[in-house]
């Protein structure tokens, strides 16, 4: 039986352990049917061209996520921002984990999917805003929608400035021998709040992992959203990002990718302009090698006048490594004096890596500022002698000319210990012990 | 300090240095001179180790070890400093981000412990007086967007940081107007000590009125054809190079 077979068949037993009267279960089951028949992308289907799925489907995936395995604090604490205070809502093998958590319902919600499902206090919420924005003709967010339980739920009232950052952390502990996870986010922020989250996800053993998850962000007016990816995962895990991203007038929201790990990698990153004088940011720093896969699709939709986008990707691929950016720019006709700005910038370090990169403009109106521009090179050489002609040894000098490379993308990063998480990630990843600071 | 025998060298089959033979000791300052095209920056950057020139025959020889062989990194390790004639820009990378990591990489290789933080901005704060650069200068990306005379006060920044025992300066003078040349070369010529050695390689004799050379040798089409005093690149000035290539014929 393929993945795909078995994830329909399991949906009737996923029934039995959820309360089918809720209505949401409307939705989930409409979503089953339409996961049914769209399945999993194909790379015959346009944006799935350069990303395949087909070895990841092979596993024998364990598709419902059991009873919680403990973690110790102590184990896991690298993978926290644990420098600074935050909130904290943290999964392993997809069941949440209360011991790891420190969520709230004090002035915000920052608590758990399951709870905002179920609890009538929610229902209003949950019918104003689950599942709106994504896309519903879409396979692999039907399929999430379908076994929608759990993720993270947070919700800002109007006004409220989240002083803490709030951190999502998805475990894998390698209890099943292949593990897949369908997270369901919803985040809604209300008038002139604001809020930072952080998002990682983190495979503890070699056992495969596939990630699926589904990320539901309204910024209303006037709200401000800064949502940092960090990916950075074990070689066996595979993740799906897809996140859709409504705003309202004069909002603010920006989301920081950092894809520097994992085995397959997808962001499917979609902004919707629902009115004016909006500002969107979407950046990114990919450092990747082996045979690592990371995919940038990214689509922003100026359906409204006089708003803003920001987008810029750096991108550094070493060994067999290979990435796709395809970002498409969508400008409606009614949406004059729109400012669209997009970026990509990548260096190959090695022959045999390789970079698919595909902007894609489509500008219906006449009025407006669209700039695209992508570029794909080597590191400069004489650059590097200059370096090295100061006493820098040549892989320092790389690693700092790479390093300057993509610095632009984190001059944009209001937290600063993720500034300093990512500067040593990198270093990391470039296996260089120099501290990018000052 | 530096001895150089019969060196040749090239760039893709193509010879530039065709026998040049070059003795410096310490506390000396040697001028090299030449028209456009007769190898003083090949010279100079086959010094400093760039990799895409080959050397074909002689020896390259600093502090009694042969350096032929040695990555551009180790022999700034041993002391040698190239001023660039076109300082590369580093997109990203601060001016003191770079500094601080060259002079920490360098102790490294020389076995030292890295430079305390206090120390370091110490130091940077001396030496960017001495070059009368700006503080706020320091925090911007390395050549981005400086002017000329900015990029070289910068490389002589760097010197002054690092501390060669030989510091090559590739056409420092090219680009700066009169102030800059003046705070470029009394940088230089605070630096100078009976234990370190200056190659100012140069097209005219201006920078010599500032930095004032032992020797002077003349380059032509790869060789070394005439070496003096400081006299001789007067002489040059006055009489142009064609004055030298028709002595050489006769």
């Amino acid at each position: 039986m393929d993945l795909k077979e078995k994830l329909v068949s399991s949906f009737m037993a996923f029934e039995g352990q959820i309360d089918v009267d809720a209505p949401v279960h409307e939705i989930r089951s409409e979503a089953i049917k339409v996961f049914e028949q769209k399945g999993f992308p194909t790379k015959k289907e346009e944006s799935w061209k350069y990303t395949s799925l087909n070895a990841l489907l092979k596993n024998d995936y364990t598709v419902f996520p059991k009873e919680e395995s403990a973690l110790q604090f102590q184990d896991v604490k690298k993978y926290f921002l644990h420098e600074i205070d935050s909130y904290k809502i943290v999964f392993v093998d997809g069941i949440y984990s209360s011991y790891l958590s420190e969520t709230s319902h004090e002035g915000l919600d920052v608590c758990l999917m399951s709870a905002a499902l179920s609890k009538p206090k929610y229902r209003l919420i949950i019918d104003n805003y689950f599942n709106k924005i994504a896309p519903k003709d879409d396979g692999l967010t039907a399929l999430n929608t379908a076994f929608s339980r759990e993720g993270a739920f947070i919700n800002i009232p109007k006004g409220k400035v989240v002083e803490k950052p709030i951190q999502i952390l998805h475990f894998s502990t390698g209890k099943e021998s292949a593990l897949m996870l369908q997270p369901r986010n919803l985040v809604v922020v209300g008038e002139n709040a604001h809020v930072q989250i952080i998002e990682r996800h983190q495979s503890l053993t070699e056992n495969p992992v596939l990630t699926n998850s589904v990320t539901e962000i309204h910024a209303n007016r006037n709200s401000i959203v800064d949502y940092y990816k960090i990916q950075n995962d074990a070689q066996t895990a595979s993740l799906i990002d897809n996140t859709y991203i409504a705003q309202k007038k004069h909002s603010h929201a920006s989301v920081h990718t950092f894809s520097l790990g994992g085995n397959i990698t997808r962001n499917n990153l979609n902004f919707y302009h629902l009115d004016e004088r909006i500002d969107s940011t979407l950046k990114g720093i990919t450092i990747i090698g082996d045979k690592q896969h990371v995919d940038h699709s990214t689509l922003v939709h100026h359906a409204q006048p006089n708003c803003e986008s920001h987008q810029d990707y750096k991108g550094i691929y070493a060994d067999k490594s290979t990435g796709v950016f395809n970002g498409k720019v969508l400008v409606d006709k009614i949406a004059q004096k729109t400012n669209a700005f997009q970026q990509n910038n990548n260096i190959l370090i090695d022959d045999r890596a390789v970079i698919n990169t595909k902007p894609q403009l489509e500008i219906f109106a006449d009025d407006v500022k669209c700039s695209h521009g992508c570029t794909i090179g080597q590191l400069d050489e004489e650059a590097l002698f200059y370096l090295q002609s100061r006493g820098i040894p040549s892989k320092e000098a790389r690693a700092l000319l790479m390093y300057g490379f993509a610095n632009n993308v984190l001059a944009s990063v209001k937290i600063d210990e993720v500034k300093k998480r990512i500067k040593k990630l990198i270093a990391m990843k470039l296996n260089v012990n120099i501290g990018f600071e000052l | 300090m530096l001895t150089i025998k019969n060196l040749h060298a090239g760039i893709e089959e193509k010879d530039i240095l065709k026998g040049i033979n070059l003795q410096v000791n310490p506390g000396e300052v040697h001028a090299i001179m030449g028209p456009n095209g007769s190898g003083k920056s090949t010279l100079s950057s086959v010094i400093a180790g760039k990799e895409e020139y080959e050397v074909t025959e002689g020896d390259i020889v600093f502090e009694g070890e042969n350096i032929n062989e040695f990555a551009p990194e180790e022999r700034a390790h041993n002391g040698i400093f190239l001023s660039f004639q076109y300082p590369v820009e580093i997109p990203g990378v601060t001016v003191t981000n770079f500094i601080k990591t060259a002079i920490n990489e360098t102790r490294k290789a020389r076995g030292l412990e890295e430079m305390p933080a206090n120390e370091m901005l110490k130091l940077i704060r001396e030496k960017s007086e001495l070059l009368e650069i700006d503080r706020k200068f320091l925090s911007r990306s390395l050549n981005e967007g400086f002017s000329g005379g900015e990029k070289k006060r910068n490389e002589i920044f760097q010197m002054a940081m690092l501390e060669p025992k030989l510091a090559i300066l590739d056409e420092t003078d090219s680009g700066l107007d009169i102030d800059a040349l003046r705070i470029v070369s009394n940088g230089v010529n605070k630096l100078r000590s009976k234990d370190n050695a200056v190659v100012v390689i140069t097209h005219y004799q201006r920078l010599l009125e500032y930095i004032v050379p032992d020797f002077v040798h003349v380059l032509l089409d790869g060789k070394i054809v005439k070496s003096g005093g400081k006299e001789l690149a007067l002489e040059l000035e006055e009489k142009g190079y064609d004055w030298l290539k028709q002595e050489l014929s006769v």
